[in-house]
């Protein structure tokens, strides 16, 4: 029985009762990073206090309380995702972008020759594009795009089209900028029908919604701890157990062997085989405690939450500013999550940007890492807010009132 | 929000508004692209020299006001200086930004900055540093290419 309530989340958040600038903090950048409630602080404190030890390796005691923190860990990832094949099937990788390059040059440089095309979308982050452009200059693949539609969504009319010659299709379930989900299972659907793999990007979605790897019937997934209430430095990657136990290995180092001699190596079986060298273990205890936090909350609730402060936000943008504030986004909350961009003539996101920090409100300015998508609709940058399970509909108040400030400033 | 005043000054927002200089300039005027990756702003500098002297400067790009109102300082300030000149004070701007004693400038620096002096608050935000000095060190760059 969840007790969701996003003010005791918010009194969980220390950083939240930080005054910046004269003005209580309003966070409205978790699509960047999300700020960690005092459980997942306090689990990696109490970690680096007692049992701090290297892992799969010590006999004595703290060892064995290190390696069973961090393998706990990866048994509540697996819960939390619905993993098919259970804990094995998760790897810890540094952070969401690391897990796509792990796909690209283990499963990519493995499986795929020149000709054979990866598809992606116009709404990907640099993270699920760079690694397949690298691997195309390296054996000559190719990489090919879904494209956006005006009102923000993948344009699938052409999708037969697109996937001929397709082996991997890799999509985001959630873009960074648009805040537009996207149809998995229909995509997981197309792409096994034509004998293609699919891969997501869980970096916007696994913190902000139910996820259930069963239903998605996707292949391959990606995302951070830090954008769900975990630590930096850790993310994960996970793939279906036939698939991982194909792969070759990423990084080398300790921990990834079977057998090594002066001879060569052997690979050991996974997930150990792609955690080379001493992982980020009191990061994975963060991220464990984060998974219990969440599930604590119900991610259903946080649904629920998040579209509510969404459709809140949208409503009162256009109601206020009257048109002047353009949403770059899908304007209801279908299939759209609290991921809102904006531009607003003749404000540079930046300046809204640095006016809203004077009010102790934080959103980001830039392409975030998504020039493909920005060039598409014709701009080099937005200023986007973004929710937490920790967010009230009082930081929209924050917002809306800053950004008239930034507006009379600038005379827009 | 006296620290947003600083950076904000009439004479950036004025120029921000209302750019100088912005245009193109065919060859053999030199060409030069910057670029911040970070936060996508762009500039493009059109430079002609002749006989050691900046004849003309154009402009184009998008990006923040202070990003848009320092390159349009900028071209205000250089043309019709000769190169030497216009390295100097490219050197007096950038010492500014990020010398050494990069908090606030003696009234002798100011006065011969000029009306560059109004981007003195800059240094009060060391993130928007880089976006005061794109236009800058693009223009170093096509001084630069002038003297190949």
């Amino acid at each position: 029985m969840s007790t969701f309530d996003p003010r005791l989340v918010r009194g969980d958040i220390a950083q939240l009762k930080r005054v910046v600038n004269g003005y209580p903090l309003t966070y409205l950048d978790s699509g960047a990073t999300s700020l960690p409630p005092r459980a997942v602080v306090e689990a990696m404190d109490r970690y680096y206090a007692l049992h701090h030890a290297n892992v799969h390796r010590g006999v004595y005691q703290t060892a064995a309380e290190a390696t069973a923190l961090y393998e706990d860990a990866r048994s509540a990832v697996a819960r939390f995702l619905n993993a098919p094949g259970g804990a094995s099937e998760i790897i810890f990788t540094k952070n969401c972008t690391e897990s796509f390059n792990l796909l690209a040059r283990s499963w990519g440089a493995a499986n795929l020759t020149a000709g054979d095309v990866v598809l992606l979308t116009e709404m990907e982050h640099h993270a699920n594009i760079v690694p397949w452009f690298q691997l195309r200059d390296a054996i000559g693949i190719e990489v090919r795009f879904i494209g956006v539609t005006d009102d923000f969504r993948l344009d699938l009319t052409n999708l037969d089209e697109l996937l001929r010659g397709v082996k991997l299709v890799s999509v985001t379930a959630m873009s960074n900028v648009l805040g537009t989900i996207n149809p998995i299972r229909e995509l997981a659907d197309a792409a096994h029908a034509v004998g293609a793999l699919l891969a997501v990007d869980g970096a916007q979605s696994v913190a902000h919604s139910p996820t259930d790897l069963v239903a998605m019937d996707c292949d391959f997934l990606a995302f951070s701890a830090h954008k769900m209430l975990g630590p930096t430095g850790i993310g994960v990657f996970w793939g279906r157990q036939a698939l991982l136990d194909a792969m070759p290995p990423f990084l080398g180092g300790g921990g990834m062997i079977g057998d090594v001699s002066v001879n060569g190596f052997t690979s050991a079986p996974v997930p150990a085989r792609f955690e080379a060298g001493t992982p980020p273990i009191a990061e994975a205890v963060g991220l464990g405690a984060a998974v219990r936090y969440l599930e604590g909350l119900s991610m259903a609730h946080v649904a629920a939450h998040e579209a509510h402060l969404t459709a809140d936000a949208l409503t009162r943008l256009n109601d206020r500013f009257d048109g002047r504030v353009r949403i770059i986004g899908p304007s209801t909350v279908d299939r759209r999550g609290g991921v809102i961009s904006f531009d607003i003539e003749g404000v540079h996101p930046h300046d809204i940007s640095q006016v809203l920090d004077q009010h102790g409100v934080c959103v980001r300015p830039g392409h975030h890492c998504a020039k493909p998508l920005m060039k598409r609709f014709g701009l080099n940058a937005t200023a986007r807010a973004s929710f937490g399970p920790y967010s009230l509909t009082s930081d929209t108040d924050a917002l809306l009132d800053a950004l008239d400030d930034a507006m009379t400033m600038f005379g827009a | 929000m006296s620290g947003l005043d600083d950076l904000y000054r009439e004479i950036i927002l004025d120029h921000y508004r209302t750019p100088r200089n912005r245009g193109e300039l065919d060859p053999p005027a030199v060409r030069v692209e910057g670029f911040n990756p970070l936060c996508g702003d762009e500039i493009v500098v059109y430079l002609a020299v002749t006989d050691g002297v900046v004849t003309d400067i154009k402009l184009t790009g998008q990006g923040c006001s202070i990003s848009q109102a320092s390159s349009s300082l900028m071209s205000a300030a250089v043309k019709g200086k000769s190169v030497d000149e216009a390295r100097a004070v490219i050197g007096t701007f950038k010492d500014l930004m990020m010398g050494p004693s990069a908090t606030e400038p003696t009234p002798s620096e100011l006065r011969k900055l000029g009306e560059l002096a109004a981007l003195a608050g800059v240094v009060k935000f060391p993130v928007r540093i880089k976006c005061a000095t794109l236009a800058w060190n693009t223009l170093t760059q096509a001084l630069d290419e002038t003297s190949n």
